[in-house]
């Protein structure tokens, strides 16, 4: 296996979840292409882990970055449903109330 | 090898399909749907790459866990279930444009680094206890910071969604 294979994989699912992020109006689609990104990352890690003579630190940091991404989901959720309850809609582009 | 880079393509190919309509079809819970299929795809790609407890985690915490978070979202923001229109901005060129650029150069960038670098044929197995070992002497201080983060958004997401 070479290690562009999955590193190329990472980038194409970083740049699917790019366009997500910037695309998408309804925020709970915006956090999935947030998790997209979030997964890139991991298989970066790994892939270089692994280049390293199966470095161990690789795999801790993936392990954490899944825990930072669940933390992220439940707060990210939580903010939507409070956007949701004050404004009936939880389009991105009607957030605007904060512009000057 | 030769059956490990076959794995690695359909996986890679499924993956591909599955996170293009993640961030284009035109139903919430769909798209939910399809992520599921990306994650698990990436739980494949790590076994593939000698990390098993990394996969296992990623499917309880990610397919377990988090798809049924986004579900839930789904259902208390009352998303419609059907088909909507209003679910992309009505611009997507700056979105391509921004992504192709990005692919372009990561493609590039990593093709000019790392050739036809190969991992190595049978890598050492990390195994759980070498990951324990070093979560708890190594990375303490961030496993604390971890947790911290955890609670905090434990703490945070109940004030926030509360109903007073």
């Amino acid at each position: 296996m070479l290690i562009n294979q999955f590193l190329l994989l990472g980038a194409f699912l970083f740049c699917t979840g790019v366009y997500g992020v910037l695309v998408r109006r309804n925020a709970v689609l915006v956090l999935m292409s947030i998790e997209l990104i979030l997964n890139s990352v991991n298989l970066n890690l790994l892939a270089f882990a692994m280049r390293n003579g199966s470095d161990v630190s690789g795999h801790v940091f993936a392990l954490y970055v899944v825990a930072v991404a669940a933390a992220e989901v439940g707060v990210g959720l939580a903010l939507v449903l409070l956007i949701y309850r004050n404004r009936r809609s939880i389009a991105l582009d009607e957030l605007s109330s904060m512009k000057g | 090898m030769v059956a490990q880079n076959v794995s690695f393509g359909i996986i890679a190919a499924i993956m591909a399909v599955a996170a293009v309509r993640v961030v284009t079809v035109r139903n919430v819970v769909h798209a939910a749907l399809w992520l599921v299929l990306v994650l698990a795809g990436a739980a494949a790609q790590y076994i593939l790459l000698a990390a098993e407890f990394v996969a296992v985690t990623q499917v309880l915490v990610y397919v377990g866990a988090i798809v049924v978070l986004f579900l839930f979202g789904t259902m208390l923001t009352r998303s419609r279930l059907g088909k909507e229109d209003q679910l992309d901005n009505p611009s997507r060129v700056v979105g391509i444009l921004v992504a192709l650029i990005l692919a372009g150069t990561l493609t590039y960038v990593l093709v000019d680094a790392f050739h036809a670098e190969k991992l190595a044929e049978d890598p050492k197995l990390v195994s759980t206890a070498d990951i324990g070992d070093s979560i708890f002497s190594t990375y303490l201080l961030p496993f604390w910071a971890l947790s911290f983060v955890l609670l905090a958004a434990l703490v945070g997401a109940i004030v926030l969604a509360r109903r007073d």
